[in-house]
């Protein structure tokens, strides 16, 4: 499975990391040999077989709509890396 | 030296003849004088006061089966107001606010937390060489030849196996608990997926993540998994099953037995040495009474491309929370959030963890979904259905746990796929999401540990641990001591 310079950066776009240039390449050669690993799904025959999401296709339980946690707030926001009267700050999204 | 197993010290503490202070403490010298790496923080006050409250239970008559015994956690548990940074640069400052329940479980009994072991970053690897922390050393090694303890769950591996805990916790996606365990000598668990509840366990395959005990013996996984499992409404996909007492039948007669050899585990790949041992071990069995058949796993050979897709995927939505945003780290400069997020993520994830995190997105990009992901998943339902085939002829599935013994340290850390064929035999009971584990089978003619694989049908956790330990009343081969193990207060 070939990839191109371009296809490797989309990839990391979309994961939202950076790939330093000097890595290309070899960012590039690790991922088409994991694809070709993974090329040999492309031999088998799965028409008609419904995909497996989970073990035994468990199912997600649905619990009561009722509240359940406490607020917790300004324990779960100390840990965070910039927080401010109750709000994550990060850098401006809207000019 | 010999092996201290979990049922020993119980049994010391039952009968008074040593405290929880006493015992904890000897763990915690042990720890202290090792240079095997096996843990990434110990909380020595934490744990100490754990071990007085147990001492204090057990003075008050309510102490449980295994009160003020120690264990060590994997640092994938999220335990409250200790660091826990599953192996990660990412989650270096973080602490977390909340304890896993499986934790949270052994905490109510009484069981004490030595401290967190090493492990591949968010448990992507086969030798815990992934870490930020840095690599762990496997005791069955030595300075001349440095091998891996397995991986990801090393560090809990080599603490075990090094004496510096009596057991430890783990978790296993595509056997993350068995490759290790099979590396180091020990007992090693996944159960049934949903046996132990995920809530506070950093999510690398929610669809295959499963944790389970690393021990000595089966009847201390048995003792340990009683402690871990059982139903946790926290879990979406926890199991709702009656509680069981997975030490009960371990002595049951394995008489009858029938024991599945898939022909396919024993082909091209497996190292002629290991064959040789399984078979000697297979033996063994037959001499119990129990049945050979020969049973076949048509699809086993699709099992790691599967994995390779289904595992990177739900990794790549499951990672995706680590942005700098709410918890861990953040990058020092940015000029806007995407920035943010791409230099944060940039800066604290290591190759292995990026690498997947990529083909993960790949995988599940426009266009792309049908040719891999649900492909993957199609192939995930034939290899189950094998399982389900097989268990028709058989009661067990045996076979080795992996294709060879451990390797020396850095030999294929820059060859991911060579790295990820060691879990070729482990992974389909995760696909399938069956109770399987690993336990020690012999040793090379080079004095390295191997392992015997065991798979079961859905749940027949306690007939997988009866087999275990029936076998371990035969062989001698689980309390074999590592080289470079660190002897205690009462070697």
């Amino acid at each position: 499975m070939a990839l191109d310079n371009e296809t490797v950066h989309n990839i990391a776009r979309l994961a939202r990391i950076e790939i330093d240039p000097s890595e290309v390449s070899q960012t590039r050669s690790a991922l088409e040999n994991i694809l070709e690993l993974v090329a040999q799904m492309e031999a088998v025959d799965t028409t008609g077989v419904e995909p497996m999401t989970h073990p035994f296709d468990a199912t997600m339980r649905l619990r009561a709509d009722t509240v359940t946690e406490t607020d917790q707030r300004d324990k779960f926001q100390a840990i965070a890396p910039s927080a401010e009267r109750g709000l994550y700050l990060v850098p401006k999204v809207i000019d | 030296m010999t092996i201290t197993t979990l049922a020993e010290l119980a049994a010391d503490l039952d009968q008074g003849k040593r405290s929880s202070v006493e015992i904890t403490q000897d763990y915690l010298s042990r720890i202290e004088a090792s240079d095997h790496n096996a843990f990434i923080s110990v909380n020595q006050d934490l744990a100490i006061s754990q071990a007085e409250a147990a001492d204090k239970l057990r003075a008050s008559g309510k102490a449980g089966a295994l009160s003020g015994v120690p264990v060590a956690q994997k640092d994938i548990f999220c335990i409250e107001g200790t660091q826990t940074t599953c192996g990660s640069k990412i989650l270096e400052n973080f602490v977390a606010p909340y304890t896993a329940t499986v934790v949270e479980n052994m905490q109510n009994q009484g069981l004490v937390s030595l401290g967190k072991t090493n492990m591949d970053e968010f448990a992507m690897g086969s030798s815990n060489e992934t870490s930020y922390y840095g690599s762990v050393s496997n005791p069955w090694g030595n300075e001349q030849n440095k091998l891996v303890p397995g991986g990801s769950s090393g560090g809990s591996a080599a603490a075990v196996s090094a004496l510096l805990a009596p057991a430890a916790t783990g978790t296993d996606t595509g056997g993350s608990i068995r490759q290790p365990a099979a590396f180091c000598n020990l007992t090693g668990i996944k159960p049934s997926y949903g046996r132990c509840s995920r809530y506070g366990m950093i999510a690398f395959a929610s669809s295959l993540d499963q944790a389970g005990p690393m021990t000595h013996t089966a009847e201390d996984a048995a003792l340990l998994l009683n402690a871990m499992a059982g139903f946790d409404a926290k879990d979406s996909t926890s199991l709702d099953v009656p509680a069981e007492d997975f030490s009960a039948g371990l002595n049951n007669s394995l008489d009858g037995l029938k024991i599945g050899l898939p022909k396919e585990f024993f082909g091209d790949g497996l190292d002629s040495e290991m064959a040789a041992i399984i078979e000697t071990a297979v033996k063994e069995f037959e001499s119990m009474g129990a049945i050979v058949k020969e049973v076949s796993l048509p699809n086993s050979h699709l099992a790691l491309p599967s994995y390779y897709v289904i595992a990177p995927a739900e990794a790549s939505s499951n990672l995706s929370r680590f942005d700098g945003v709410r918890y861990g780290y953040r990058t020092e400069e940015y000029n806007d959030l995407v920035d943010m997020y791409t230099k944060t993520r940039t800066e604290a994830f290591g190759d292995e963890v990026k690498r997947r995190i990529m083909i993960g997105a790949y995988a599940l990009s426009s266009g792309y979904y049908d040719a891999y992901y649900s492909q993957a998943q199609k192939l995930r339902r034939l290899i189950s259905n094998d399982f389900t085939d097989a268990f028709k002829e058989c009661d067990v599935i045996m076979g080795p746990t992996t294709p060879s013994p451990a390797f020396e340290a850095g030999s294929r850390s820059d060859d991911p796929v060579s790295m990820y064929l060691n879990d070729i035999y482990t992974i389909p009971a995760n696909l399938a999401g069956l109770p399987a584990g690993s336990i020690p089978a012999g040793f090379t003619k080079s004095g390295l540990p191997t392992g015997l694989h065991l798979i079961t049908p859905y749940l027949q956790e306690a007939k997988m641990l009866n087999i275990a330990h029936k076998f371990q009343q035969v062989t001698d081969w689980h309390t074999r001591t590592a080289p470079n193990a660190i002897s205690g207060g009462k070697a």
